[in-house]
């Protein structure tokens, strides 16, 4: 199994929203060329889950915007990890994640 | 046995209490339900505030610079740290510091300067890394780390699980085969650095738990020096085994300071909520579900501090140890459930820390050695010898 976010991306639309519900989980958000510029979680404050966070970013992001996410009850550790994964991939995490995330990030390699 | 707390060990007591309930609890609000940091300058507040308390380090013999309480009254302070949503594996987001396994108080000078001491000013963390894939109840036997000598060098070659920490560690206490000894008289104990090459973090391993998630760790050639040898060569599972025997008092308060927690939430709603036009203090029902968890805490914290007690005294300790543990992480897992039943569909929901505490205190009757292997270190010290 794949520890990687690996699903296609998406466009954000509120047509492709239609189908995510209100669960707890990840997701990235990608530019048109599938760059990766967010990560983020619903969590157990997230009003609606997925479908809140993800409608929330839809309405606060450009056109051309993409996602996918991931439905996971254990949304800490799989974001902490996530955020590792892009660290080892990229070198280093997305510009917004940075400035929202105050902690030290563990190191992880994972391998391909 | 008389366990009436003293004037000073109350004192403590209501301090740290008041400092959970007014510092900890409200930053919680804010945070995720599942959260297991605090933001670092709420972090770096609440430490200067627990040094001003003469609290921190706690855990820490005062000749290593910590204060100097004796495990009783740690024991105590253990069961109101814990008195909060992330308060089971994440007692008040350690700001009351401590060196966790890492108290390597048998280390060289060279190791204590380097690992030791950076660990008590809180300027390097460090991993535990005994339990492997082959198992984890029988670590002696089951570790197939390898330790081959080369010069004046190790070489490790093996794999972890269920390793907490290791990702953000900066080094770690790792046990390896060392001889050709299947036993534990053939495990070495060795430091080793996580930045070194042949040093991997593969994966985090998912459970019940967000906070402190556990890794998995490969060791592929990774080069250690023989000075990164924590006591003596093949007698590293005594370090082991002292460590989780230490470690099985406040493991066991944890879980009952989330019990007493639970109880007070439980008593506190049964005084408010009707149901059929009565109260459900009133039920009987529901009155049974109260005296079982007062039964339940009373007696694995009196356990407890008879561990503890002992400790203080310098006696042998393992079987009380053991059996605070086992009554500890089962205690609470029953009073957490009746809460849970007690508070309804609330109980359920992310509103309420109960069901963090559910998940979590479920772990607790596995981690550190589930309740089969206490009762085998009881049965053992109880009976004499080993017999298995």
């Amino acid at each position: 199994m794949s520890i990687r976010l690996e699903k296609p991306f998406q466009a954000l639309t509120s047509e492709n929203l239609v189908p995510i519900q209100g669960q707890l989980g990840v997701y990235q958000l990608a530019d048109a060329n599938g760059d990766i510029f967010y990560i983020g979680y619903a969590g157990g404050r997230s009003l609606f889950g997925l479908h809140g966070e993800l409608t929330r970013e839809m309405e606060e992001q450009g056109d051309g915007t993409q996602f996918r996410c991931e439905v996971n009850q254990q949304y800490i550790s799989r974001y902490e990890e996530l955020l590792m994964l892009h660290k080892h991939d990229f070198g280093n995490l997305p510009e917004r994640v940075l400035s929202e995330y105050p902690y030290k990030i563990g190191v992880l390699s994972p391998g391909n | 046995m008389d366990y009436q707390l003293t004037e000073e060990q109350q004192m403590l007591v209501d301090m740290v209490r008041r400092f959970v309930r007014t510092e900890i609890c409200p930053l919680e609000d804010n945070l995720d339900p599942d959260a297991g940091e605090i933001a670092p300058e709420d972090s770096e507040r609440l430490k200067e505030m627990t040094r001003k308390m003469g609290l921190y380090g706690l855990g820490i013999p005062p000749e290593f610079g910590g204060p100097d309480v004796d495990v009783t009254t740690q024991t105590l302070l253990s069961f109101e740290m814990a008195q909060h949503r992330a308060g089971l594996y994440n007692p008040c987001y350690n700001v009351f510091g401590g060196a966790g396994l890492a108290q390597l108080y048998e280390a060289t000078d060279m190791q204590k300067e380097k690992y030791l001491f950076p660990v008590l000013r809180g300027e390097k963390t460090s991993f535990f890394g005994l339990t492997e894939p082959s198992g984890g109840s029988d670590p002696g036997r089951a570790i197939q780390t390898r330790g081959v000598q080369d010069g004046d060098d190790w070489i490790l070659n093996g794999a972890k699980i269920f390793i907490s920490g290791a990702d953000h560690a900066d080094f770690g206490i790792l046990f390896a085969r060392t001889s050709e000894d299947k036993t534990r008289n053939g495990v070495t104990c060795f430091l080793v650095d996580t930045d070194m090459p042949g040093f991997h973090v593969r994966r985090v391993v998912h459970t019940l738990r967000s906070t402190k998630y556990a890794t998995e760790i490969q060791i592929e050639n990774l080069r250690v020096p023989k000075e990164n040898i924590l006591g003596e060569l093949n007698k590293g599972f005594a370090i082991a085994n002292d460590r989780l025997s230490r470690y099985r008092i406040p493991y066991a308060a944890g879980c009952i300071g989330v019990a007493m927690k639970a109880q007070e939430m439980a008593i506190d709603y049964v005084k408010i909520r009707e149901t059929f036009g009565g109260l459900l203090a009133s039920r009987q029902a529901i009155q049974w579900m109260i005296v079982d968890n007062e039964m339940d805490i009373r007696t694995s914290r009196h356990v407890c501090l008879e561990a503890a007690g002992r400790a203080d005294r310098g006696d042998d300790f393992r079987t009380e140890a053991a059996m605070a543990k086992l009554l500890g992480s089962e205690a609470g897992g029953r009073v957490v459930d009746r809460v849970m039943q007690i508070h309804g569909g609330y109980g359920m929901t992310k509103d309420l820390p109960l069901e963090r505490w559910y998940r979590e205190m479920r772990i607790r009757r596995i981690g550190e050695g589930p309740s089969e292997v206490q009762r085998l270190v009881m049965a053992r010290n109880l009976i004499g010898g080993s017999f298995h």
